[in-house]
Order: structure tokens, then sequence, then C-alpha cells
């Protein structure tokens, strides 16, 4: 770089650069905040939701599947679950956990109640309803 | 080595190198999962083993900066660690509360983890990349704090240099975003909205802070190019890193429940991320081609500049690859994800860790340099370890490819695991090119052992 440019206009363009987009992060993160009730559906968030959160949390389920697309990639999509498969299947699938089919991947068996069943698909009927703009493309996930 | 002090960096690297041995052996089981889907099942289910994975790459280049701003801050402020004793007293603490973590992972269901360590309480578990019990986290929090604290009075009674200052902030900015990780609330589009001011936030931001000033560092020593110039170069590179990247994380809220407008803004101001990295990699190569010395310590050089040219394939090029919103409409959640996030980690942070050490440890071993032989093993071990990252990347890729062309673009889409079985052979091919990595770091280790002829470091 030119002599004429010196570090100290390379590092006032550093902190006001920092500044002036920090600012905007701000910004944007505020009318996100705005916005977003009307796209998460927040009212739909019932305690039983709120709990089916909490036992997908508790049992790592993002260690080995994606939640809108974030997670790991080793298991399928799990935010259209609800509407690819439907709640009997969604419960049944989780309670017949392992398959033990050899050289298949496995799923562990958590040992969840009946209600913590319930409370699991409600958290993932309630994150069906997400709006995703369109995403996943299709229903595969 | 110009100051006693310094030396309490060798356990932070000696720790470094022994949890990035951990990391890859898990690696190795994941990567084996995919093939052989029952292996270690239910020992260490895949959930597990890619906790334990990840969590310790975060330990231990955490361990790295650390010890590296424990080796660089004395020298650049002229003065001794403020406390050499807190340094070692939070070292223990860090790698007991990291070693423990990582047995509750192994020994006991992660639900019976998150119920012994207060989690219905206040619940922080089970988010990607934060699985870290509340005792953990917060147990991160005093290590970090006790951290700044020793390195931030250092600076304050010594020498102020642009280069321990852009430090200090990318350690404070480490400790602040990763406060974020506390909050956890029951709508997960905020959850994820917040979940990444800590991983964003971390990763294409303060840390890219210390990964300039760790590199910059190391290129005025081994090169001898005036402090000016590599100071005038690490602030336009932060500073286009910040430009870019504070708003760039708009691409990750692309799909998440946010407003569309984020596609435009995370669209291009991510396509800007590639350019601090491209000029890192200028950065590296010039200030090189116009040393003032030729260093002995020919090993480190390569490292400074793997990192300015890996970070730049791996982040730049690779993380440009997927960012554009209606691209990651296909490959958002892929193997695309994956192989951008090997070749990212690996390029920007392990190789600049591994720089820092390989110039660093020489030095605190009473050397400028190693000797010739220990140094071709470490070269060895330099392109062995960066060759396989590169091709396990491009096997993740043609993976990634596969299965968005067959699971999301294709007239009949496959279902998730049909697609899998059709990407197998890439899955295969990446284990593989794993275990060659495995073997670079088996070499890198030994050339630590390899004695022959070396000079005092009363040379410098």
């Amino acid at each position: 770089m030119s002599q004429a440019f010196t570090k100290s206009m390379a590092r006032n363009i550093f902190f006001g650069g920092t500044t002036f987009f920090f600012l905007l992060l701000v910004a944007l993160t505020f009318d996100t905040m705005q916005v977003l009730p009307k796209r998460d559906h927040r009212e739909n968030i019932t305690p039983q939701v709120a709990s089916g959160k909490h036992i997908w949390e508790k049992n790592d389920c993002i260690g080995c599947h994606t939640l809108l697309g974030e997670g790991a990639y080793f298991a399928p999509e799990l935010g259209n679950v609800y509407t690819r498969r439907g709640p009997e299947f969604i419960k049944a699938w989780i309670a017949a956990q392992p398959t033990k089919s050899p050289g298949r991947r496995q799923m562990p068996q958590f040992n969840l109640t009946d209600q913590e069943l319930d409370d699991m698909v409600a958290f993932l009927k309630w994150t069906s309803e997400i709006n995703t703009s369109k995403w996943p493309p299709n229903i595969e996930g | 080595m110009q100051f006693q002090s310094q030396k309490v960096a060798m356990p932070y690297f000696i720790a470094a190198i022994g949890l990035f041995v951990g990391q890859i052996l898990f690696g190795l089981i994941m990567g084996l999962q995919y093939v052989i889907g029952d292996f270690l099942f239910p020992a260490i289910p895949f959930n597990v083993a890619r906790m334990v994975h990840t969590n310790l790459l975060i330990v231990w280049l955490l361990f790295g900066f650390m010890g590296a701003a424990y080796y660089m801050i004395p020298e650049e402020t002229e003065t001794e660690l403020f406390s050499p004793k807190l340094a070692w007293l939070m070292f223990w603490v860090f790698l007991v509360a990291g070693a423990l973590t990582i047995l509750g992972y192994l020994l006991v269901p992660y639900a019976s983890l998150a119920s012994m360590t207060f989690n219905d309480a206040w619940p922080t578990m089970g988010r990607e990349f934060l699985e870290q019990p509340l005792p953990t986290k917060l147990g991160i929090v005093v290590v970090a704090l006790v951290f700044l604290f020793n390195i931030s009075m250092t600076v304050l009674k010594g020498r102020k240099t642009s280069i321990s200052l852009v430090l200090l902030m990318g350690l404070w900015g480490l400790a602040i975003f990763f406060l974020f990780s506390f909050y956890n609330p029951s709508n997960l589009v905020l959850d994820k909205y917040f979940w990444w001011w800590t991983v964003h936030l971390w990763v294409e931001g303060v840390w890219e802070l210390i990964l300039g000033s760790l590199l910059a560092f190391v290129l005025i020593k081994v090169t001898g190019v005036d402090r000016e110039i590599i100071e005038k170069w690490l602030y336009m590179i932060i500073a286009m890193t910040l430009i870019t990247g504070i708003v760039g994380m708009g691409h990750h809220y692309f799909w998440i429940g946010t407003p569309e407008y984020w596609q435009w803004f995370g669209s291009v101001f991510s396509a800007l991320e590639p350019i601090p990295f491209f000029m890192m990699t200028i950065f590296a190569f010039n200030m090189v081609n116009r040393r003032r010395r030729e260093h002995p310590n020919k090993a480190a050089t390569l490292w400074a500049l793997g990192t300015g040219t890996m970070a730049f394939l791996g982040a730049g090029v690779w993380g440009f690859l997927h960012t554009l919103a209606p691209v990651n409409f296909y490959t958002h959640g892929t193997q695309i994800t994956a192989a951008h996030g090997h070749m990212a980690f690996y390029g920007a942070y392990v190789m600049v860790v591994l720089t820092m050490i390989s110039y660093a440890m020489p030095m605190m071993r009473g050397r400028v340099a190693n000797s010739g032989k220990s140094q071709i093993m470490e070269m060895w071990a330099f392109w062995l370890m960066t060759v396989s990252i590169v091709f396990i990347t491009l096997f993740l890729t043609a993976a990634g490819i596969l299965q968005v062309w067959l699971q999301r673009v294709s007239t009949t889409p496959l279902g998730f695991m049909a697609a899998q079985d059709q990407a197998m052979l890439f899955y295969w091919l990446r284990e593989i090119t794993g275990v060659v990595f495995l073997i670079g770091l088996v070499v890198y280790i030994l050339s630590f052992f390899v004695g022959g002829e070396t000079k005092e470091s009363a040379a410098q």
C-alpha cells in the first residue's frame, strides 16, 4: 500500500466502519424484532410447545438432525417433518428406535413418556408453521 | 524468548495439541459412522461423537489463542506478564473443566447430564456448538475474564502496539459475544437469531481479529518487515472483516423465520467477505517476499503463508460458493455446509494457532528454530494435513452436490436417507483422507521430538 495512506487512516476506517455497520446490525435487528411476531406465530407457543423444545434440547437432537437447516447433516431435516410424516408417525418412530438393522445409521432410544412425545410433536408442529420464506425446496427437506 | 513469563504459553500449546488429537479421533469415528451406520452404537451415538468433535475443536483453539496471547503480549508490550501464576491457575481450571465436560458427554446420557447440571432451571444446552452444561459455560466465562484481566493489566503497564490492541479487542469480543449463549428463549426463531450472535460474531467477526493479530506478529518476527507497514495491513484487513462480516451475518437469516430483506443484506455483504481473506493472502506473501532477514524457522513461515492461502480458500471461496440466497436455498443444511466448515476452520484458525506454535515453541525451548531435520518433518506434516483437508473438502462438496441434486433439485426427489446412500463413495473417500490427516498429525507431533543441531536463541 502506498506511503500516502497511513496507519492512522487505516485505523480510522476500522473503527468508523465497525461502528457504522454494528449500528446498522442493531437497527436491522430492531426492525426484525418488530416483524417477527407475524412470522413466527408466537401466540401459538403454548407451555406444551415450550416443553417440546426443552425435550428437543435435552436429548441433543441437533447433534444428528437439522432444524430449519441448522444442525448436523447425519439425519433428516425436522423443521417440516410434521407435514412430511404427521404426528402419529413421529411418535411411533421415536418409540421404535433403534431399528438395529445392521450397518444402517442408528437413532438412540430416548425413553420419552407419552406426554413427552406429545410435547415434542407440538413443538415440531409449531416449528413447521414458521414462515421460512418457502424453505425447504420440497417436502423431503 | 525475551521475557521469562512468556514461557507460560507452553502448557497451553501442549494441551491444545493433545485435544487436537482427540478432535481428529472423534472426527474419524463420525466419518466411519457415515458409512457404517451402527459403528460403536450405542456406546458412542453420532450426536455424542459430534459434540466431542466440535467442542474439542473450540476448546483447543481457545487454548491456542490464550497460549498465543501469553507468548505475544509480553514481547509486544515489552514487559513481563502481569501474573504468570494466575495464567497457570487458569490453565488447570480450564483443562479440568474441559476434561470433565467431555467425560460427561461420553459417560452419561445427555439428558441426565442436563438434569444433573441445572439445565431444567436455566436451559442453555442442546444447541449446536453450545452443548456445554451450565457450570462449564460459567467456567468459560470465569476463565475468560481472569485471562482478560491478566492480559489487559499487562498491556496497561507496557508498550501499546496496534497488534496487541487488535488482539485485545478480539479477545474481549470473544468473551462478550459468548454471553449470548446464556440466552435461550422458548421461541425457536429468537433462539436461533441470537445463537448466531455468539457463533457468527465469533468465527466471522472477533476471532478474525485474533487471527489477524497472531499472523501479523509472526510475520513481523520472521520477515523483519517494518512494523508500520504490517500494522497498516492489519487494520485494513480487520476493517474489511467487520465491514463485511457484521451485516454478513444476514446469510444465516435467510430461512429461519426472519424477514426476507435479510436475503439481500446477507447475500451482498457476505459476498464481500472473501475480500479480507484475499487481502490476508496477499499480505502474507507480500511480507515474506519483502523480508529483510532470513529467519531460520522456515516451518513457521510456511504455516503463515498456508494460513493466508487456506483461510481464503476455505472461508472465502467455499463460503462464497453457497452464500448467495438463491444458491443457499438449495444448499442450506447439506454436506456443502460441512465442506465449507472443515476447510474454513482448518485454514483460518487451526493453521494460525499452528503458525504461532511453530514460531514460539522453539523459542520457549531455548532456540531460534528447530533443527533442519525437525523442520522438514514439520513441513511434511503441514502438507499431509493441508492436502488432506483440501480433499476432505472436495469429497464433501461432491457429496453435497449429489445430495442437493437428488433430494432437492430433481423432479422426483429422493428422501434424505435414499440420497445419502447414493453419496457413500464420497463418504468413504472422505474417511480414507481423514486417516491421512491423522498420519499428518502424528508426524507433526513426532517433529517435536526430533533432535539435531540448532542455534541458540541468543542469536536473535
